[in-house]
């Protein structure tokens, strides 16, 4: 008992927390990216003629959203190195986000595709509007809008997800933590902290994504 | 002499998966009460305590719920109480979940049409007889696909007490990976058995969301 909240060790640590968040945005950065990439070759193989390709996409899908990522960040981490991958923590963390965000992101961008009314591609064309100005206004910019909300709102949870990835040490903002925790002891001060430097970054991301939102996805009203 | 990978070693890892459900029901069941207030005080129209408690749903969804949990674990051994691991980790999901289901059903009671409750009103009926007569349960109807959802998350999520070293099926599954170096073994069957446990429930979800996406179409 008479224990005293001290959150100095909190104030002498920032530089370092502050490089964790750095550390959590490129993870997430990374992981999305490759997330995007899964996301939209596995979209084409979901919708394409061969079956075992389709069910492939479908059982991966399946796999990924019904159990743990702590789970999936464990099995790769022992797996990689099999198939000749020998990574740092680091760069398997990438590799695991990017798995987890990939499927959904196929969920997600799918839905974006089949949003688009194959009347509205062919109203183009009766308009005059070519080939370029098709794709552009009439197929990509409604799908980007239709699933913005939900690709933004996936980021942020990659991003939440990340802290996760401090259970194989990979560089981000909860491994800096348990780091400062084991050298200072002050279990709560530093976690109770750095959740509320995960919720500036999520609410700054959110802010963020507002903003583009705002800037190129709103219907003209002039 | 390492043990290799066999019934003993699989009947650990069933321990665990115990363990897992039975956290995941008194999570959800304290989730479930706690989030009910949640989404009446979210939607009860006194401007004060709908911003306070968006502010307590927002802090849940915009950080990790690993950090949640550290919190919540550390927090309440600065207490002084000394709490079972089990009983600590499992506040601290009630309160997540108290948070998430109070968001998904504060948008299921505003999806029920405001007639309802405006005919409710002009039948005389008061605010409790109104929600659980009326509002509530086609409210209820609304969520269940989220709500399933959500249950998912929870099983999934209840990985994380792992962290903070609690024994459920994945802490389970790293005890038993290092004593019989295989991994791929072990992480496998462990995925193996939250997937059996989650895979049903999402189907089920979604099945019943197609079910209500073709009723509303009507």
């Amino acid at each position: 008992m008479g224990y005293t909240l001290d959150f100095s060790v909190v104030w002498h640590a920032m530089p370092a927390l502050l490089w964790g968040c750095v550390g959590t945005l490129g993870l997430a950065l990374a992981g999305m990216t490759l997330a995007m990439v899964i996301g939209v070759v596995g979209v084409a193989a979901r919708d394409s003629k061969a079956v075992w390709l389709r069910a492939i996409v479908i059982g991966f899908v399946e796999i990924v959203r019904n159990t743990p990522f702590l789970v999936q960040i464990f099995f790769l981490f022992f797996a990689l190195p099999l198939i000749g991958l020998k990574l740092n923590p680091t760069a398997t963390a990438i590799i695991a986000l990017g798995v987890n965000g990939g499927a959904y992101a196929i969920e997600i961008i799918r839905g974006g595709v089949q949003s688009i009314h194959k009347g509205q591609v062919e109203a183009g064309y009766a308009l005059g509007l070519h080939k370029g100005q098709v794709f552009r206004f009439i197929v990509l910019k409604p799908a980007l809008r239709a699933i913005y909300p939900s690709l933004t709102g996936q980021f942020i949870m990659l991003t939440l997800t990340s802290s996760i990835c401090s259970a194989v040490s990979a560089y981000e903002l909860t491994s800096v933590a348990q780091r400062i925790e084991s050298d200072t002891f002050r279990s709560f001060e530093v976690y109770f902290s750095v959740t509320f430097l995960y919720l500036a970054i999520s609410w700054l991301l959110m802010l963020g994504f507002a903003v583009i939102s705002h800037r190129f996805f709103s219907y003209p009203t002039r | 002499m390492t043990p290799h990978f066999g019934l003993p070693e699989f009947g650990f890892l069933l321990r665990g998966l115990q363990w897992t459900v039975l956290l995941t029901l008194v999570a959800f069941a304290g989730g479930c009460t706690a989030g009910l207030a949640v989404a009446l005080l979210r939607t009860c129209g006194h401007k004060g305590v709908e911003w306070i408690t968006r502010i307590y749903i927002g802090i849940f969804q915009g950080t990790p719920l690993l950090l949640q949990l550290f919190v919540v674990y550390y927090g309440l051994a600065l207490t002084g109480l000394k709490l079972d691991a089990f009983v600590a980790v499992a506040i601290g999901f009630t309160v997540n979940a108290s948070a998430f289901l109070g968001e998904i059903w504060r948008g299921a009671i505003q999806a029920v049409p405001r007639g309802q409750t405006e005919a409710a009103m002009a039948l005389g009926l008061h605010y409790s007889s109104r929600m659980r007569d009326i509002v509530l349960p086609q409210a209820i109807r609304i969520s269940l696909p989220a709500t399933i959802g959500y249950l998912v998350q929870l099983i999934k999520g209840t990985s994380l007490a792992a962290i903070v070293g609690f024994i459920e099926l994945a802490r389970a599954g790293q005890i038993v990976s290092n004593q019989t170096f295989q991994p791929l073994l072990v992480f496998g069957v462990v995925g193996a058995m939250y997937f059996i446990l989650c895979w049903p429930l999402s189907w089920w979800g979604s099945r019943m969301e197609a079910r209500l996406a073709l009723a509303s179409q009507r």
